[in-house]
């Protein structure tokens, strides 16, 4: 990696040409923005070290600045796992023009010592924050917060790549401070785009390391971290009362409503109140609810057959695959309920309008903030230029969840107290009934085996559309706009087009199956509102497809993995499921009611390779005990974030597989709290053993590929425990005892 | 006005009775470490010691801290950081690490009473703290090693 010349201009290089856009320089430290954002995926640590090699300097001396809408790379959303792979090649282009209009020459000089690795944990207030975390709004409570992180930090870490020691051909102390005065010599305007860049790629030296993460320390400790931390002077509170239901409209709020300390602010059905103190605005909150008048109606589908329903519902076709399929031997229907983002933290903003009313600012957690912005303009009439945003971080969000909602429902209240900041801030309750959620999805599958191959399969899958961002169907998408006089309902869900997006996301199998039919019914009415959730269809077309293949390895009386490892070709591929099996005992003996399962898939069949096998115990509950996971994430950037996040992924994945179910009546959710809305806890979460395949293939996003072979392996591991095979998710002990009612 | 004590500093608040502790810690003290994440004492996002005890301060109204002892997240970095604080972050135990106040303090709590836990004890002492990343293991076993300071 270290030597590969840079030709190519990456894509978001030539959409974002300008050296100022990516590069600045401020106290001796060279600024590398972005407009990927943290999630809690660790995003900026890996773009930091990929900034750090690009530039070839030592990680102390570069800071990642995060998204702004007046200032930084377009980068579009971050989602889809798609962040290392966009962003890598533009910072290694940018370093490489960087030496090439710096004159520092060539790849293999940096200088990264044991010194550097402490000094990160002692990042106060981490930079790429918001300026304002750091205003303690009231003086006197100073000796409250006791800061004093410092003291025994230094020692905290013991990751000390060897890597991270060499001392050899690199830039001393008085080279590098010369080279950052240069970069911040060079003229901003300079058009990368326009330059003939032929540098060497940079060195690899903090890629590939276990570099701590910028923003861990703070989250610890307790330090003002978050959207919902922001404290600038003059803030304000906000809350935004939702109708009871979905469809529901406001008749009216008595005359003269008034409650203590807080201003109401109505539009149409779009109610809020704004005031000075926190208890202030939620007592209001809670008057205002039971003094306002909705008119109600039932609009919901019946949540005991949402496979019906789907299967009934007006939906477009798409197909994919149009093979004549010969007549198939096994068909199977699978299905999964509508599942909720659930973020630990409801979705924040904060907005202020200038004093004259002509623009407003706004911090939020948006997955994409220069969309919300165009969004946020179109709601209101505005002038683009007279809305700006920046990237404030709450906690993970999972996909599109309530963050841009919030983002407008800020604005709105704001808009109140021209002038005054004003934190909004989602109920739970609001969190889990109002965020769109991960649409609902059945499908059938079929094959035809010949002599324990398979050769013709046709999959037919129904779900709403998975998209519903801000812009969409050009739409604003933002939740009051549909609340607000005059505003028009939000358009259903769609699927962008391409079968890696979307209800057909990873929906063709990568196995060698003979002719295939292969058709996405998106369905068009939308009475609950979905979007985006980690991983989309994939989740369930995983689920549907993997479990399949095992029912089709017994009809065949095939071991799953030797079916599997039959009509697979790619190398990659094969090589996860041969690691997985090798590293989870595949086949040896297990005790009474534990079974063993596996789970495979390409995520959107071009990204990450990765196969699970989960061993879960068939009790009285139904636990998932261990996951092992073979990944192959191509270059790994810093192999225990991608750890992290695979097993992250692979156990909020088991959560979704075996307890997790959206509820409601005809009338609205009911699900909206933790205990009627459950996910897993410490003490049923799995033990999971992450191993990553050493590649140096282009890097590929480690968040979203444990989703639907994590689902997979559990069902396969309960049939195999059990006999039984669950075909409805979640695999709670009542599906369990329902499926082996219903078998033959 | 109610007088209590926080993080070992004495305080008095005037917000009504029946304010919510965490909304006092956060809007009254700007004391934000406690975190928000459901208001109805379900996730344990914004627990805080209460004379020694782990306790979800939005679940405590403010009467009900007069004349306590509340040491909150930040309290517990007084010194530096705390053995647990200090174990989650050589471990790099977080994700989006919006659940790990919540945790530091349930987590110090538990090992003051119960200094050699198994990892069975460790989560079902837990089991009051929702994490939505999935970063159970490594918490489990970032607080199994604060007791000796193991290295990660
Ligand atoms: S915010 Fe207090 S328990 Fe959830
Ligand atoms: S790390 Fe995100 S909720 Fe625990």
């Amino acid at each position: 990696m270290t030597t590969t010349s840079q030709r190519t201009l990456p894509g978001h290089v030539e959409a974002n040409p300008r050296l100022g856009t990516w590069i600045s320089v401020a106290d001796g430290i060279v600024e590398v923005h972005v407009g990927k954002v943290e999630l809690g995926q660790g995003i900026l640590t890996a773009l930091h070290q990929i900034a750090a090699d690009a530039l070839g300097l030592p990680p102390e001396r570069v800071r990642i600045r995060t998204a702004r809408t007046e200032s930084g790379p377009d980068q579009g959303l971050t989602a889809g796992s798609m962040s290392v792979q966009e962003t890598a090649p533009a910072l290694r282009y940018v370093g490489a023009a960087v030496r090439q209009l710096a004159e520092v020459g060539d790849a293999g000089r940096s200088v990264v010592s044991r010194r550097s690795q402490s000094d990160l944990l002692n990042h106060q207030g981490d930079p790429s924050q918001s300026d304002l975390l750091n205003h303690q709004g009231d003086p006197s409570q100073s000796d409250l917060l006791n800061h004093q992180g410092d003291r025994s930090q230094s020692d905290l870490l013991n990751h000390q790549d060897d890597r991270l020691n060499q001392q050899g051909d690199l830039l001393n102390h008085a080279e590098i401070t010369d080279y950052v005065d240069r970069i911040g010599g060079l003229n901003p305007e300079t058009n990368l785009a326009g330059l003939d860049v032929v540098g060497h790629a940079g060195p690899t030296l903090v890629v590939g390391t276990d570099l701590p993460r910028v923003d861990i320390p703070d989250k610890v400790l307790g330090r003002p971290r978050f959207v919902s931390d922001l404290r600038p002077p003059g803030l304000m509170h906000g809350r935004v009362l939702r109708p009871p239901s979905a469809a529901a409209s406001l008749r009216a709020v008595p005359e003269g409503w008034a409650a203590p300390g807080v201003e109401l602010v109505r539009d149409g059905s779009f109610l809020g109140v704004v005031g000075e103190r926190e208890d202030d605005v939620d007592r209001a909150l809670a008057a205002l609810a039971a003094a306002a008048v909705w008119d109600e109606h039932d609009t919901l589908p019946d949540e005991d057959d949402l496979a019906g329903w789907l299967r009934s519902a007006a939906s477009d076709p798409t197909e994919v695959a149009v093979d004549v399929v010969p007549e198939r031997t096994r068909t199977a229907t699978y299905s999964k309920p509508y599942l909720v983002h659930a973020s630990i933290a409801p979705s924040c903003a904060m907005a202020r309008w200038a004093e004259d009313g002509a623009a407003v600012h706004v911090w939020s957690h948006s997955q994409g903030i220069h969309r919300l912005r165009l969004a946020i303009a179109d709601a209101l009439g505005l002038d683009l230029e007279a809305v700006s945003l920046e990237h404030a971080e709450n906690a993970g969000c999972y996909g599109h969840n309530g963050a841009d909602d919030a983002a407008f429902d800020a604005v709105l209240l704001a808009r109140a107290v021209p002038g005054r900041p004003v934190l909004l801030r989602w109920s739970r309750a609001d969190e889990l009934g109002w965020a769109p959620l991960s649409p609902a999805m059945t499908s059938t599958v079929s094959a035809r085996l010949v002599d324990g191959r398979i050769d013709g399969w046709s999959y037919d899958v129904w779900s709403q559309g998975h998209a519903s961002r801000p812009g969409y169907a050009g739409h604003p998408g933002l939740l009051a706009t549909a609340h607000v006089a005059g505003g028009t309902p939000l358009p259903p869900a769609s699927d962008p087009p391409g079968p890696s997006f979307g209800s057909l996301r990873n929906a063709v199998p990568l196995y060698d199956v003979g002719p295939r039919a292969i058709t996405g019914h998106v369905v068009t009415e939308a009475p609950l509102r979905a979007s985006a959730m980690r991983s989309l269809g994939g989740f369930f077309n995983v689920f549907a497809i993997e479990s399949f293949l095992d029912e089709l390895a017994a009809e065949a009386g095939l071991d799953p993995v030797e079916l599997r490892l039959a009509h697979l070709t790619d190398p990659r591929a094969r090589a996860v499921v041969e690691r997985v099996a090798d590293e989870s005992a595949w086949g040896s003996a297990l005790p009474e009611s534990v079974g063993r399962g596996m789970g495979f898939a390409r995520y959107k069949n071009l990204g990450a390779y990765c196969a699970i096998v989960a061993e879960v115990e068939a009790g009285t509950e139904l636990r998932v005990r261990r996951l092992v996971i073979a990944a192959d994430l191509g270059l790994v950037i810093n192999p225990d974030g991608a750890r992290n996040q695979l097993s992250g992924g692979a156990v909020q994945a088991t959560s979704w597989t075996t307890v997790e179910r959206v509820r409601f009546d005809r009338r609205r959710v009911t699900s909206t709290d933790w205990e009627t809305y459950s996910i897993l806890r410490f003490p049923t979460a799995p033990r999971v053993d992450v191993h990553l395949l050493d590649s140096d293939q282009p890097p590929l996003g480690a968040g979203e590929c444990a989703q639907g072979p994590t689902a997979a392996a559990i069902a396969n591991a309960v049939h195999a425990a059990l006999g039984v095979r669950v075909r409805d998710l979640p695999l709670t002990s009542e599906a369990i005892v329902r499926a082996i009612e219903e078998s033959p | 006005m109610t007088a209590f004590t926080v993080n070992g500093v004495r305080v008095e608040v005037d917000r009504p009775d029946d304010t919510p502790l965490l909304t006092v810690l956060r809007d009254a003290l700007g004391l934000v470490g406690s975190r928000f994440g459901c208001g109805q004492g379900l996730c344990g996002a914004c627990m805080v010691l209460l004379d020694g005890k782990a306790v979800p301060s939005c679940d405590i109204p403010l009467w009900q801290v007069a004349d306590a002892d509340v040491v909150t997240v930040e309290g517990l970095a007084a010194e530096g950081p705390n053995p647990v604080q200090q174990s989650l972050i050589r471990h790099q135990a977080a994700q989006c690490g919006y659940c790990l106040s919540g945790i530091v303090v349930a987590a110090t709590a538990f090992l003051d009473q119960e200094p050699e836990p198994s990892a069975e004890q460790v989560a079902q002492a837990l089991e009051r703290n929702l994490c939505r990343c999935g970063t159970h293991q490594r918490i489990v076993q970032a607080v199994l090693d604060a007791r000796s300071g193991a290295p990660a």
